[in-house]
């Protein structure tokens, strides 16, 4: 446990985008929203007058917008993070100095694998909730400024519920159902002799091409689409507000068989990767 | 008990034999220098010992098998297989604090007492250092392991003569003290020499010579021969003969130096030219 906790804290130091590429996101937004701030009061103005529906999304469009922003690069730095874990440290040759300390190749592979499945999103969920509460003061005083009462903000935007929906959204959906992704990248990072990008992209588009040739159908980029992006939540909600974000039901989550798969299939390839790293020394 | 055990040790990279079955035992507490050419095995054999190559055959180092058990192995075993591998983003700061964390026999303030020696601060980065300061600091962190064992191939890579010479003193002071044993491997042999209590020869990847220091000094002598008396000289079987100024000097085996000093001056050959003697 201890090792562990070594090799995590080894990874943070080594790769600075896990929290920089967040908080850099999250500048951009709120001088975006600072911006933006010009004309939001009115807007919410005109919305409140259209209808309740209306003024929800006017409200809350800024708010999903930036934990969408997040998100995305979130998934960006997981990507570009697995696929060099294992890769960039036997390009090096410094795993010849990490294998000379008392640290298991199995911590090793687990630390790096907890960074896309659990720190990054960890890690994004506070970002996304420390941009948000701040877009929350900056907005409140926008409106208190234009003589518009805080309440039509607050009535819209309940604290406890951004921060159910950021943290449920990022370690369900972008920690666990796409661990499978990041073992994947993993295992490649572990075994690629060069370009693991090229060798973790090109076995499932061939697959996918073979069968389309063979028997002219897609089914395989089928079963991937639905697994990664036909997730809960997203579907049947309104316009941009945070319901599009948020969980239909946890136990409904739970009880996707896909997402045990999917799991088991992660520890597997996890597994593989532990072994790789035992046999293939520097490059 | 044998510090290192190995029999039948053998590693193949395609068609390539890097080690043709090697049996080796080393008890706890030697000095050894590995020695042989460039492509004898002498890293292939010491990645062996320190789990990061696979081998066939049996090899036991301090009675763990170093590819399956590394982690444990590396708690009592501290080693430097190739200069220049620390990261070049780490801070040494954090290479201290890592090594501090992970490895029970580390002692920071031992490390820090070497790094002081240094021109290294302690804040800077990898990649800010010069190749030799990256040594240093490798070496520093290696030498503050309280190990049974040490490993190092070619440790002093790049170091000045100052540096190398304070890395013996420290290596072997630590060794009298504290009794552990060390494997070491190099090609500047001259150098390291004093310090060895044992050689291993490796050609071709087999083991052609394992001698204690005190066995060469006793079976072994080099003899400065006139070249009025090089035929008797060359009577009494010379494994080795190579020219000098005004001389020809002779490396002979056996046990009575007396019989050799009536050729000449005799003196104890260096474990360099012996090594040459003994591959011919």
């Amino acid at each position: 446990m201890n090792t562990l906790s070594w090799a995590i804290r080894r990874e943070l130091w080594e790769n600075r985008s896990i929290y920089v590429g967040p908080l850099a996101v999250a500048a951009t937004i709120l001088v975006g929203f600072a911006v933006a701030l010009a004309a939001w009061p009115a807007r919410i103005q005109a919305a409140s007058i259209l209808g309740a529906s209306e003024l929800r999304e006017a409200v809350q469009q800024p708010f999903v917008v930036a934990a969408l922003m997040l998100m995305i690069i979130e998934i960006l730095v997981a990507i570009v993070y697995s696929l060099d874990a294992l890769y960039g440290e036997r390009r090096d040759r410094s795993i010849l100095f990490w294998k000379s300390m008392p640290v298991s190749d199995l911590d090793t592979v687990l630390a790096k694998a907890s960074i896309p499945i659990l720190v990054l999103p960890l890690v994004t969920f506070v970002v996304t909730m420390g941009t948000q509460v701040i877009m929350l003061l900056m907005g409140s005083a926008a409106l208190t400024a234009k003589g518009i009462g805080v309440g039509t903000l607050w009535d819209q935007l309940s604290l406890l519920d951004l921060t159910w929906i950021n943290l449920v959204h990022l370690v369900t959906l972008h920690g666990f159902l796409w661990a499978p992704l990041y073992a994947w990248l993993l295992l490649v990072s572990a075994w690629a002799p060069r370009a693991p990008f090229l060798w973790a992209v090109l076995p499932p588009v061939a697959i996918g091409i073979a069968e389309r040739i063979a028997f002219n159908s897609t089914r395989f980029a089928a079963v991937l689409q639905n697994y990664f992006l036909g997730g809960p939540g997203g579907e049947g909600s309104s316009g941009m507000t945070m319901d599009m974000l948020a969980p239909h039901s946890l136990a409904a989550f739970l009880e996707r068989p896909n997402l045990w798969l999917g799991l088991a299939v992660s520890a597997a390839m996890l597994f593989g990767a532990v072994k790789l790293r035992r046999a293939r020394g520097a490059i | 008990m044998a510090c290192i055990e190995a029999r039948g040790l053998r590693k193949t990279y395609g068609a390539t034999v890097a080690l043709d079955g090697i049996d080796l035992q080393i008890p706890e507490g030697r000095i050894v220098g590995l020695i042989g050419p460039n492509g004898a095995g002498k890293s292939t054999a010491l990645n062996a010992m320190v789990g990061l190559t696979s081998y066939e055959g049996q090899l036991r180092v301090l009675g763990r098998d170093p590819w399956t058990e590394r982690e444990q192995l590396v708690r009592d075993a501290s080693f430097i297989t190739d200069v220049a591998v620390l990261p070049r983003w780490l801070r040494v700061s954090q290479a201290l604090e890592f090594a501090a964390g992970t490895h029970p026999r580390f002692d920071r303030a031992k490390a820090e007492a070497f790094l002081a020696k240094t021109s290294i601060a302690p804040l800077g980065r990898v990649r800010e250092l010069s190749k030799g300061m990256v040594t240093q600091l490798h070496l520093a962190i290696v030498m503050a392991i309280d190990a049974r064992l040490v490993v190092l191939d070619e440790p002093t890579l790049g170091l000045d003569l100052i540096y190398r010479k304070q890395f013996y003193d420290a290596l072997l002071s630590d060794y009298l003290e504290e009794g552990r044993t060390v494997i070491l491997a190099t090609h500047q042999v001259e150098e390291v020499q004093h310090v060895l209590t044992d050689v291993l020869y490796i050609h071709r990847g087999r083991i052609v010579f394992n001698r204690s220091m005190d066995d060469i000094e006793a079976q072994f002598h080099e003899v400065l021969v006139h070249p009025d008396r090089l035929a008797a000289a060359r009577a009494l079987t010379p494994i080795a003969e190579r020219p000098g100024v005004g001389h020809s000097i002779l490396i002979f085996e056996g046990r009575d130096r007396q019989r050799f000093a009536r050729l000449g001056e005799v003196r104890t050959p260096s474990v360099a030219d012996l090594f040459l003697a003994v591959v011919k």
